[in-house]
């Protein structure tokens, strides 16, 4: 069996891992990052985005033997010092979830894009995002929150968190 | 080294930003708070079923039947039994003695017919997915691997995929009994002399596509023992009525079995369920021993976590020349599929009294047939019978304007029920207890910019613009709140529909809210510290909502029907008032006052015209150590509530769709989309615009992209997301949302519900835009889903592809027209 050395939300970890593993199931069932979820067998929902060496990858599509010599920020190692990032922040402000099980891919995916695209438009996000699947937002929030999580990361003031009436964007 | 989250840190980091809400003269209802629940969903410490592991525990996987329909004539397990890490192969002949059959639990019906429906198939499968083998072996991979060892013999038997033949004389039949499920008929008013000599008869049929509910989460089960008593662990949403139906099916009895709801990942009426999987997982580890875990993969879930909609409707109206609706006509065709689940055969018999919408008519009369089918079981699916409802009645009152050359939105004033009539009597028997039609439609015309798009509608017809606009109007109304247990009892229901609450103030003045409403996704750990902050004076931060586990949350009736606030969050309040009725006993009697000059004001109770007064945390303190009570009065300050409603609620909103249409590619895209809901009174308006927000999503979903296709054997072809298309963040537009607020009277909150609104109302609005565009070119209906192909064939004058053989009405096969 192929043996990897994998650092994974800060930790090194030395793993003999079957050709076959997906990295998903290597951080869910062998190092307990339960924090990435699965959603679905073909690539299409995102749900267990991670980073790989800084580029967002679907941790289903990528097997554990192909990360050796990698880092992975999976959701739980996102943040420092205790403190929020601040997408997550954005997320939690603007309502951008609501049963959260597509959020932690979410919020990786929405960080990898303002990597390429510090500023996006609201298509823009759209568009990055689209390899996203979120069943419960129908979006709206998450466009808002990473419009929010954007502005903060640049180092601007937030706006106001927007709330209640009528809205448009 | 990244650090580890420090949860304090977090915390606070949380708390603050939940200020954020505007408070609103102190109170916490109505304010929009941020919600509790984010902590650990935006962290990755979430829960979900999956992520559960005990020590020794073992991995299910399910082989499941390649086809439609077929006897089986042998099943052999053996040489899985022998492959490497697994502990126990078994066929649906191991289970016979002990598994039962999965119940339903609406017997809607006198003559109704409830087949036997095994959790595992033994000799006879009757749609691709039943599962007729298992294996348990030491991982997940293992598991699965082991399943290709499994010989199963299967001899073809038709499958019957089509309701109309199903019907037929001499067509295979799903069952012996036959494929007809049951009948069902409503009818007010007398429907015969309201069509007799009508000057305008419109007559149409639309069919409600079968759809795929697609919780982001996939089903999981944990079952564990530990000889005597059982716990399961699923992702489910009706985790009390799942206990009791578990003891039912398998005979264990009800008090060694608890059921906990962890994380759950949506639901959408696919988890109110009591599923095969649940059942074989819990004699597993009665079996074994061992705690076992089945998780599915999404081709599983798509083949055998229940479908929604699925029906064909035939509708007629009667109306006058001036648009007078006399009465509706419904006759319904609906797909049960191979078996009767928890509550399928009632899903259409939800509808059954929203044909009228929110309309004044002389008459009414429904009828629906259930019909059995090799396919996967149908059953709740988000709106569940009301949004079918909404759309025909919708698109046909949409009919009804074309054919009279009236606006729309004109026809529906000439017969909406004003907002001085209410409360109302419908000619469907519900009595609407308030709204206002006309506040809510005036307000989306105004932010839709109605009458300028109609100007620009008319001048792209003018100019014969490849690309058309169309303007698509839903005025919906639903009953929501389920439900009145007496109303239940007279729909043969098997059930009551109240709702459980405790509240304990604990010692430390700390307050615990007990529900038995299972939120996965709705924010009601949130909501309810919300009500209860208000209703006992604390702090939103000093509540904390348990629930979703029958050891902890033992009553409950659980959440789907966008019942959760209107009966949940009402027991929630009534518990609150409970314990402030005994509080205000005991401060009476330490302040040594009469009760009736205690007053208690923002969390204190006092003397009136005094300053003596004592908090509830002091209180719940004197409760706790019961030195000192009146007499008779039981220590600790806690309080319970079963609260059954006495009527539905009544949410309603005019949603308005701007769509273009391109005639030449068929593409369809939404311009701008316009909500305008009146669902009473608000807890949290953060929460709300949220529901309405994906409420609209899978509404517009199901008028665009999704359908469930079976090909002509009865195999299911979109079985991954790459072939059922749920829409992404690119797919959908922004949202325009407002409300309109007139309190529901039949609770104290005035609160009315809106989990489902979204989707009831957004489904017609599209396709009413869509046919609104197309109008010019004598089309009168686009089947769903509208897409590009479809759209442009309807165009075209083809026929579409009948991808099921469900009669796909298309163009063509509609009439209207003045008698």
């Amino acid at each position: 069996m192929p043996r990897i050395t994998v650092t994974v939300d800060g930790i090194t970890y030395e793993e003999e891992v079957e050709p076959r593993l997906l990295l998903v199931h290597l951080l869910r069932d062998r190092l307990g990052k339960t924090g990435t979820p699965v959603g679905c067998d073909t690539g299409n929902c995102g749900a267990c985005t991670v980073m790989l060496d800084g580029k967002s990858v679907k941790s289903c599509s990528v097997l554990a033997a192909q990360a050796d010599e990698c880092d992975v920020v999976t959701i739980e190692g996102l943040g420092r010092a205790g403190e929020l990032h601040p997408m997550q922040q954005a997320f939690h402000a603007e309502h951008a979830l609501q049963c959260g099980y597509c959020t932690p891919g979410m919020i990786m995916a929405a960080i990898d894009l303002l990597r390429d695209t510090p500023d996006p438009s609201d298509e823009a996000i759209r568009e990055g995002l689209e390899g996203n699947l979120c069943r419960c937002t129908g979006y709206s929030n998450i466009v808002r929150a990473v419009r929010r999580g954007a502005r903060e990361m640049s180092g601007e003031t937030p706006a106001p968190a927007t709330g209640g009436e009528v809205r448009t964007s | 080294m990244t650090e580890q989250l420090d949860a304090g840190l977090v915390g606070r980091q949380i708390a603050e930003s939940d200020q954020l809400g505007d408070p609103k003269d102190g109170r916490e209802v109505g304010r929009a708070r941020r919600r509790k629940e984010d902590a650990r969903l935006i962290t990755g410490r979430t829960t979900w079923t999956d992520n559960i592991q005990l020590p020794g525990m073992l991995y299910v996987a399910f082989l499941r039947s390649p086809i439609a329909h077929a006897r089986i004539t042998r099943v052999d397990a053996s040489a899985a039994r022998a492959r490497p890490g697994v502990v126990a192969a078994l066929t649906g002949r191991d289970f016979a003695d002990e598994q039962g059959s999965l119940p339903c639990a609406w017997p809607v019906s006198e003559d109704v017919v409830i087949p036997d429906h095994p959790p595992m198939a033994s000799d006879e499968v009757r749609y691709v997915g039943e599962a007729v083998a298992c294996v348990v072996a030491t991982d997940r991979y293992k598991a699965v691997d082991a399943l290709e060892a499994i010989e199963v013999d299967y001899e073809p038997l038709e499958a019957v995929l089509d309701m109309t033949e199903a019907l037929a004389e001499g067509s295979p039949k799903v069952h012996e009994a036959g494929n007809q499920a049951f009948t069902w008929k409503f009818s007010g008013g007398d429907a015969e002399a309201a069509f007799r000599d009508a000057p305008v008869v419109i007559d149409r049929t639309y069919v409600q596509q079968r759809l795929i509910p697609t919780a982001m989460e996939p089903r999981a089960v944990v079952a564990t023992t530990d000889g005597g008593s059982f716990t399961v662990y699923s992702a489910t949403q009706i985790p009390h009525i799942l206990r009791v139906m578990l003891a039912l099916t398998t005979g264990i009895p009800e008090h060694r079995l608890r059921v906990i709801a962890p994380d759950v990942g949506g639901g959408f009426g696919s988890k109110l369920q009591v599923t095969a999987e649940e059942v074989l997982c819990l004699l597993l580890t009665r079996r074994l021993g061992k705690p076992v875990k089945w998780t599915e993969s999404r081709s599983e879930g798509n083949l055998t976590v229940h479908h929604g909609r699925d029906q064909i409707q035939k509708i007629s109206l009667a109306a006058e020349r001036d648009g007078r609706i006399r009465g509706v006509r419904v006759d319904l065709l609906a797909d049960m599929g191979a078996y009767l689940m928890l509550v399928t055969p009632g899903i259409p018999l939800l509808g059954a009294f929203m044909y009228n919408g929110i309309y004044k008519m002389d008459a009414y009369d429904f009828r629906c047939t259930g019909v059995f089918t090799t396919k996967m079981p149908t059953d709740a699916y988000r709106g569940a019978g009301r949004p079918e409802a909404t759309f025909a009645i919708e698109r046909t009152v949409d009919e009804l304007a074309h054919e009279l050359g009236m606006d729309p939105l004109e026809v529906r004033r000439r017969n909406w029920i004003t907002h001085q009539e209410f409360p109302y009597a419908t000619i469907a028997g519900l009595t609407y207890d308030s709204g206002n039609y006309e506040a809510a439609t005036d307000r989306a015309m105004a932010l839709l910019g109605y009458d300028k798009l109609r100007a620009e509608q008319a001048d792209r017809r003018d100019r014969r613009d490849p690309v058309q606009l169309g303007i698509g109007v839903s005025t919906y109304t639903e009953m929501c709140g389920l439900a009145p247990s007496r109303v239940l009892g007279s729909l043969s229901y098997g059930a009551g529909g109240w709702e459980h609450a405790a509240v304990r103030v604990l010692p430390t003045g700390k307050v615990e809210v007990v529900t038995g409403s299972s939120a996965h996704g709705q924010g009601h750990e949130t909501a309810w510290s919300q009500i209860a902050a208000d209703a006992l004076g604390v702090p939103f931060e000093d509540v904390s909502v348990l629930h979703g586990d029958t050891a902890i949350a033992p009553q409950g009736m659980d959440t789907y029907g966008s019942r959760s606030l209107v009966v949940g969050g009402i027991a929630v309040l009534r518990a609150c008032e409970k314990v402030k009725a005994k509080a205000a006993e005991l401060a009476a009697h330490l302040l040594e006052a009469s009760p009736d000059d205690v007053e208690f004001s923002t969390g204190t109770f006092a003397v009136r015209g005094t300053s003596e007064g004592k908090t509830i945390q002091e209180l719940a303190l004197a409760a706790f150590a019961a030195h000192d009570l009146p007499e008779g009065f039981e220590p600790r300050l806690d309080a319970e509530v079963t609260f059954d409603p006495e009527n539905f609620s009544f949410p309603h909103g005019t949603h308005l769709c701007a769509a273009e249409v391109d005639t030449e590619t068929g593409m369809v895209r939404i311009r701008s989309y316009v909500a305008v809901d009146d669902v009473g009174h608000v807890v949290n308006p953060l929460i709300v615009e949220g529901q309405v927000h994906g409420g609209i999503a899978q509404g517009i979903a199901q008028a665009l992209f999704e359908e469930a296709v079976y090909d002509s054997d009865g195999n299911l072809l979109t079985t991954t997301m790459a072939d059922y298309l749920i829409p992404s963040a690119a797919d959908l537009p922004d949202f325009v949302t407002d409300r309109t607020e007139t309190p529901a009277a039949s609770n104290p909150l005035g609160v009315k519900g809106v989990g489902e609104a979204g989707t009831i109302a957004s489904t017609p609005a599209v396709v009413n835009a869509i046919v609104d565009a197309l109008r010019p070119y004598g089309v009168n209906d686009v089947p769903m889903p509208c897409t590009p192909e479809r759209v442009w064939r309807t165009l075209a004058g083809a026929a579409p592809p009948g991808s099921t053989a469900a009669g796909r009405g298309g163009a063509g096969e509609s009439e209207g027209g003045e008698r």
